[in-house]
């Protein structure tokens, strides 16, 4: 299938047709590299295991390259997540990502890790809250609302401790679908809630799957950025602590 | 794509370095022809904070690093595609600053399908005098001071070296920064302190020379102190004589165990390297010893000196003949060592 698409062209394609994502994503304690397009995911990597990041990241990109039969340089589009989540994961994936982009010439679409979680729970009719586990007792959170045609985000992503969404949520009368690691590690916390479900574990990390799906809708309305224009989303200002500095200035 | 390329002995290196607090990058030709050098200073984003902060630098890394590496490549006037390797820095440093580097220059590896290397930014500072005096005759002292480290290295051979000292506490550099916040002067300190001591008398105040004829390792943190009770105790005092007499005691002991280690070790040259490197005073006193003793005096530019990413693309090439690339799933060791032959 992936042989013909790119060596005997039947006829002339379009440009969404042509388009191939290579997605990374490494928000949280989860990493992954997916690519895709028209067709859907061709091919993904996820892995969970020790926080290692940086190590992964370039060897999945050569993996699902691999799998997917493709060449790098078919690439078209470099899609990352750009949090919020866990501030180093976040970083050495965009990093990886803005540095493909750059070597490859090619445009980036960065999307929310909270959006990524809600689109993988998208066909849910009730009120679709995502939470990651933020550390220091917070959360990262954002509501979704199912619209035709998709899901939209109807609240601002947020960090706050686990008790303020609850408060705000109990206000709310609707059924709700609560989803991410974060709903996960304050499940207890969240019993409290009316028709509330938490999503399973297989729900907890935003995949690079969606993320693919996902730009892949956006690079067919053009929603492109250069590389040096994306930006992480941290939802907090940086900790000014230099205490754990390694004393090393030039 | 790769055919024509000599993995080991790449003609045309990019180097990448993001350990502290400058986002560099460079492109080298062989191992010490710089074609460009390129250094965003964050220096001016830590000051309010009177020292660097690690999740700022994180973050500044993130934001600079791509065009850095762009204007880098553009004002060598190269090609993406004549690159022949990529070298970062994967460590000592601050862990998540060398993780940005690290993960950008394996990527521009993986897509340009070269080599990629991981760099010691110590060995990286062992070379910045080859930058600039590629003949350099070896073995040669290298005095390597900075705000993270304080070492006496002798280097016999390209990827030989012998640890000759090191700092027990605090590092040379580290000494001017707390010495100059105490002082309410500023950050960084080096500068300030160097610029306040010209007008300073350097024997005004008789603070202590530490460890001076106790062999090889250094001890800043006694002489640090000596200088906050000596302002604690003088509210009279003149600002500038103290920084000089502070300045002199600190180049006193560099000097006098880099000489020595030198006449020790039969070496051919002394050099400089390190923030602390840009110091006029040790910068003139290391230059007279070495005429005094009929040895080579060499000191970088300031520009080499300091955290820069064309000493990084130069420590690659040599650890790319020497032990060939990194695999694609290295990471970084904020407390990575040099090996040395004594250890
Ligand atoms: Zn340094």
């Amino acid at each position: 299938m992936a042989s013909s698409r790119h060596h005997h062209p039947s006829s002339p394609k379009t440009l969404a047709q042509l388009m191939l994502i290579l997605g990374i994503e490494s928000a949280t304690l989860q990493v992954g590299c997916a690519l895709g397009g028209h067709e859907g995911v061709l091919a993904s990597a996820h892995s969970a295991r020790g926080r290692r990041h940086a190590e992964s990241i370039a060897p999945q990109v050569q993996f699902v390259t691999q799998q997917a039969r493709v060449e790098l340089q078919e690439v078209s589009c470099i899609a990352v997540d750009l949090g919020p989540g866990l501030y180093t994961g976040l970083r050495v994936g965009i990093s990886s990502a803005m540095a493909i982009a750059y070597a490859l010439g090619v445009p980036m679409i960065g999307v929310s890790s909270l959006d990524l979680l809600a689109f993988a729970v998208r066909h849910s009719n009730r009120l679709i809250v995502t939470a990651i586990d933020a550390r220091r007792s917070e959360l990262f959170y954002a509501c979704y609302r199912q619209v035709p045609g998709g899901i939209q985000r109807v609240t601002e992503p947020q960090v706050g401790k686990p008790h303020d969404l609850i408060t705000e949520l109990s206000a709310t009368n609707s059924e709700m679908l609560l989803v991410g690691d974060g709903a996960r590690r304050y499940s207890e916390d969240f019993a409290c809630l009316q028709k509330t479900e938490i999503a399973e574990q297989g729900f907890a990390h935003p995949s690079a799957a969606s993320l693919v799906q996902l730009a892949h809708a956006r690079a067919l309305r053009e929603e492109f950025v250069k590389p040096w224009e994306l930006r992480p989303i941290y939802l907090r200002v940086p900790d000014a602590d230099i205490s754990q500095n390694t004393h090393h200035t030039p | 794509m790769t055919a024509t390329i000599n993995t080991t002995n790449p003609s045309i290196l990019l180097g990448i370095e993001t350990s502290c607090d400058e986002t560099a990058a460079a492109v080298v030709a062989g191992p010490n022809k710089v074609l460009s050098s390129v250094i965003s200073s964050q220096v001016d984003i830590h000051a309010r904070y009177g020292g660097v902060v690690p999740e700022i630098a994180s973050r500044a890394h993130v934001e600079m690093l791509t065009p850095v590496v762009a204007q880098a490549v553009v004002e060598a006037g190269i090609k993406e595609s004549d690159i022949e390797a990529v070298a970062a820095t994967a460590g000592p440093g601050l862990i998540g600053a060398l993780l940005v580097g690290v993960s950008a220059a394996k990527s521009l590896a993986l897509v340009w399908d070269v080599p990629f290397v991981a760099v010691n930014h110590l060995e990286a500072h062992l070379y910045s005098s080859f930058l600039e005096e590629p003949e350099l005759e070896l073995p040669v002292v290298i005095l390597l001071v900075s705000g993270g480290h304080t070492l006496l290295v002798l280097m016999e051979a390209f990827g030989q070296y012998r640890l000759l000292g090191q700092t027990l506490d605090d590092a040379a550099g580290e000494a001017f920064d707390k010495v100059a916040r105490f002082m309410g002067l500023g950050y960084p300190g080096g500068p300030v302190i160097d610029r306040l001591a010209i007008t300073g008398n350097p024997e005004a105040v008789a603070f202590p020379r530490p460890m001076y004829d106790n062999g090889y390792n250094f001890s800043f943190s006694g002489l640090k102190t000596a200088v906050v009770n000596y302002v604690r105790k003088h509210a009279d005092l003149d600002v500038a004589d103290v920084a000089a007499s502070f300045q002199q005691a600190v180049t006193d002991v560099l000097i006098h165990k880099a000489r020595t280690a030198a006449q020790q070790y039969g070496a051919k040259g002394l050099c400089l390297s390190g923030g602390v490197a840009a110091n006029s005073l040790l910068r003139e006193r290391l230059l007279d010893a070495c005429t005094a003793d009929g040895i080579n005096g060499f000191l970088p530019s300031r520009s080499m000196c300091t955290d820069n990413a064309a000493m990084v693309a130069a420590a690659g090439w040599h650890r790319l003949a020497l032990e060939g690339p990194s695999p694609l799933d290295t990471g970084a060791d904020p407390n990575l060592a040099l090996p040395f032959l004594n250890n």
